[in-house]
């Protein structure tokens, strides 16, 4: 096993992007399945936009085994108050200069949702969240 | 209809103000959207985006999603990091000031008119 860790900083909006690129190049050269390697890409860009966009830092791990990817994040800043509200496509509680910038719609979390296999997210108010995700590679015959 | 992008900007009269050492792009398709998340969650490879976005986040998601190239409507010019990332990245920037409504018209025209299926009646 292989893990790649990330320091992020809360507000810094230009680096967006960063952890989910690198980690798509990673990908591409192992030869992941390129299905799976989108769909992961995708839930890692959302869980460093909500980092950069919503706590003040956090890490990122990102886990190769040979059979699945896991991504282990954790931040300390406002913390989600109810998770099954914020999962709801469309819910979201951004501020106008997060949705000036064209984020903020609503849409990260069930995007983490719906490209992960298994979507584990735990939140203290004025904590900090926790996410953990598994994604199941498909072998490339 | 399959069209490079160097193409489609000759078309469109576009100017590609960075990374234009992606103009040979092909171009499979258009996205039209302002958020992000539904860009990253919906885009697929190869689609030209357009967008009224100007800061260096819409090159990050092009480049996440493979996009082949960024249109920038509304006459709206990119912050300078956004075209220092294009440039590295090889997405070439075309800018236009007609609305996001006019180039979708004028793109889907270009690439499917030929195509009775895709025809608007």
């Amino acid at each position: 096993m292989e893990t790649f860790e990330f320091t992020i900083k809360g507000g810094d909006f230009k680096s967006i992007g960063y952890v989910s690129n690198t980690i798509k190049k990673i990908m591409h050269a192992r030869n992941i399945n390129p299905r799976d390697s989108r769909r992961i890409a995708v839930a890692i860009f959302e869980v460093e936009t909500n980092i950069i966009l919503y706590a003040t830092q956090g890490t990122i791990s990102v886990l190769f085994d040979n059979d699945k990817i896991t991504v282990l994040a954790r931040d300390e800043g406002m913390g989600i108050a109810d998770v099954a509200l914020a999962m709801r496509e469309g819910y979201t509680t951004a501020s106008d200069d997060i949705r000036r910038l064209g984020f903020g719609a609503g849409l990260g979390l069930s995007n983490i949702k719906k490209n992960s296999d298994i979507t584990w997210i735990s939140s203290i108010v004025n904590k900090g969240t926790q996410i953990v995700l598994i994604f199941f590679l498909t072998l490339v015959l | 209809m399959e069209i490079t992008v160097k193409k489609l900007a000759e078309h469109l009269q576009l100017k590609c103000i960075s990374g234009c050492d992606g103009l040979q792009k092909v171009v499979r398709g258009v996205y039209v959207s302002d958020l992000l998340s539904d860009v990253v969650g919906h885009a697929e490879e190869a689609q030209l985006w357009i967008t009224l976005h100007t800061h260096p986040n819409i090159v990050a998601v092009a480049t996440l999603k493979n996009l082949s190239a960024i249109i920038i409507s509304g006459g709206r010019i990119p912050e300078s990091e956004t075209i220092e990332a294009s440039e590295k990245q090889q997405i070439p920037i075309l800018l236009s000031s007609q609305t996001t409504f006019q180039l979708s018209g004028q793109i889907y025209r270009l690439l499917y008119a030929d195509n009775e299926e895709n025809r608007i009646s």
